[in-house]
């Protein structure tokens, strides 16, 4: 069961093999047994899991009264704790919001509620979603199960961790630059960024408001589309949500490989890239090559600049959304000051880790007078020619195909000291939500040391369903996503 | 590289309060991270117009209004019992006029 997918799972469920009461209590003493060494969940709340399974058991059994099940009722998920989640700690790994008990529920959280599955608890974080190892977490880093000298990646890291350890069978992420794909890579499962506007935001807590998108992280493409089909849908509460008619994210899971175009830009296999990911990404390249695919070379030049771009506009908005965290309303206060100016700024200063205040540092910089116009403004305009870059290559191809991180998963501390160091570690996954695209990450391999690769899918906008069969049509010829790490045993 | 001063004076915009002696590595930081974001200034970008919306171009961005209606309702006691100090239904802070 622990290594089951979302789909068995719900089979098992749906033909009563199971309850959904005792799968809850598998994966809690799972996720407790393993949570001291890997510090994936910040909240592992026991009551709510089993309540939500005792109701959704009632509704498995098509109890009068109860609402019809649902593919996913009774099934146990873990959320990233960036999701507001009524009566329970919501923390975005901050000490800002360590007190934080949300009074209401994110719209992500309804839509699983309603869907009937079972919150598990509530996964570690990079504060505020800012990092990518998990190490800026207010409540410590996150280890890797395949390697626990190593990050999991981030900001996702906690729920990357919980899903590749089978502490979860699958979870909820949100990604800025990167943060759904890369935790998903180092850690050797799958996870879709889906378009922008596509999942709303209402109740996730806001990092970078032109590229934030919530999405899912399971063990593989088909597990993914189960979960977008719940997470997605129009929600008038997030003034980017997108009207959008319903949509099956499953439907081309059987897609057609044969003369599917596929691109590989010459950007994504430039210098700096580790030499066993380049292998990995070739040869899954190659197999879908083998099914008829025909492989088209294009190119992304402004994307060169994607990482300055993002480093601009990214802590731009931080700056503005993070001005909320006043001590007023909520979380975290300064217990001496002596005015009001001041309480703000020690509360602050207490508040938030070195990594957030640098962001907020570096947004505050570029939006004051005098740096607007050379900063944020000329970040916009690159930002506009790294999105036409992808128009004209959507021309010449169906789907954009790479790695998902330039090397796997390093050791924790090593790139602690260096932010640009840190920063680059996204290289390959901050384009795509640039020009609000969507992007997956699935397991290809694995390098000499045994550490999981990841193969990066872009598709044109609203392309999840296509992205999501090709990725299930390599999983459906190859066994890395069912893989579990050596650490971790089942 | 950027000065103290400088550092202080963002420090200021953003109401962070630095301690002296954590000045140096935040500059020192700071400034590696506006060297990498210098970059951009060699790109060219006459005539581009800048990009606010990711999916501008290609789905209609503007706002979307709704009728001006009470649609929430009043949940200020719930609200003000997660707040750091409140009394008599107002959210206390230090006094800001004599």
């Amino acid at each position: 069961m622990l290594n089951s997918t979302l789909a068995e799972l719900s089979a098992s469920l749906a033909a009563k093999k199971i309850s959904s009461v005792e799968l809850t209590k598998l994966f809690i003493a799972r996720a407790k047994s393993l949570n001291s060494r890997l510090n994936a969940f910040i909240t592992l709340d026991e009551d709510r899991a089993l309540a939500d399974a005792r109701v959704a058991d009632e509704r498995r059994s098509g109890k009068s009264g109860a609402p019809a099940a649902e593919p996913l009722t009774g099934i146990p998920l873990a959320h990233k704790d960036i999701y507001c989640t009524r009566g329970m700690l919501t923390t975005c790994g901050s000490k800002m919001l360590a007190n934080f008990v949300s009074p209401y529920d994110a719209h992500v959280i309804e839509r699983f509620g309603q869907a009937g599955t079972v919150l598990l608890g509530k996964t570690n974080m990079d504060e505020f979603a800012m990092g990518s190892s998990n190490e800026t977490s207010h409540f410590g880093p996150v280890k890797n199960p395949w390697d626990a000298a190593r990050v999991p990646g981030g900001s996702s890291g906690g729920s990357a961790a919980a899903v590749a350890a089978r502490m979860s069978p699958a979870a909820t992420g949100t990604d800025t630059g990167g943060s759904i794909r890369q935790p998903a890579a180092l850690t050797g499962i799958s996870g879709l960024k889906p378009t922008y506007g596509v999942v709303s935001r209402y109740g996730m807590i806001a990092f970078a408001s032109s590229l934030d998108q919530g999405g899912p992280l399971g063990k593989s493409a088909e597990d993914l589309a189960l979960l977008l089909n719940v997470m997605a849908g129009f929600d008038p509460r997030d003034s980017t949500s997108l009207e959008r008619g319903k949509e099956d994210y499953g439907r081309h899971l059987g897609l057609e490989l044969k003369n599917l175009r596929l691109g590989l830009p010459k950007e994504f296999f430039a210098e700096g890239l580790d030499a066993d990911v380049r292998a990995r990404v070739m040869e899954a390249v190659k197999w879908y090559e083998g099914q008829g695919a025909k492989i088209v070379d294009v190119t992304l030049p402004a994307a060169a600049l994607a990482v300055p771009v993002y480093y601009v506009i990214a802590p731009a908005e931080a700056s503005s959304n993070l001005s909320r965290f006043d001590g007023v309303r909520y979380g975290h206060r300064a217990k001496e000051y002596q005015d009001l100016a001041d309480m703000y700024r020690r509360t602050r200063a207490e508040g938030f880790g070195a990594e957030v205040k640098r962001r907020i540092l570096v947004g505050t910089y570029v939006l004051s007078h005098g740096y607007y116009d050379a900063y944020y403004l000329q970040a916009q305009k690159v930002r506009r020619l790294i999105a036409r870059d992808f128009s004209a290559a959507f021309e010449q191809c169906d789907l954009i195909l790479g790695p998902t991180a330039p090397s796997t998963a390093f050791a924790l501390g090593a790139k602690t000291e260096d932010p640009v160091q840190m920063y680059l570690n996204d290289i390959f996954t901050i384009p795509a939500p640039l020009a609000g695209l969507p992007g997956l990450s699935i397991p290809c391999g694995f390098d000499a040391q045994g550490l999981p690769v990841g193969l990066q899918i872009m598709g044109n906008y609203f392309s999840e369903a296509t992205m999501l069969g090709a990725a299930h049509r390599y999983q459906q010829a190859t066994d890395w996503h069912l893989r579990v790490p050596k650490e971790t045993p089942l | 590289m950027l000065s103290p001063d400088q550092v202080r004076r963002i420090a200021l915009l953003a109401r962070i309060e630095l301690k002296p002696e954590e000045e140096p590595v935040i500059a020192e930081r700071l400034s590696r991270v506006l060297g990498l974001i210098d970059q951009i200034q060699k790109q060219d970008t006459a005539g581009i117009e800048p990009m606010a919306h990711p999916l501008d171009g290609h789905v209609p961005v503007a706002q979307r209004l709704r009728p001006d209606e009470v649609g929430e309702k009043d949940r200020r006691a719930e609200f003000q019992k997660i707040a750091p100090a409140v009394e008599g239904g107002l959210y206390l802070v230090p006094k800001v006029i004599e």
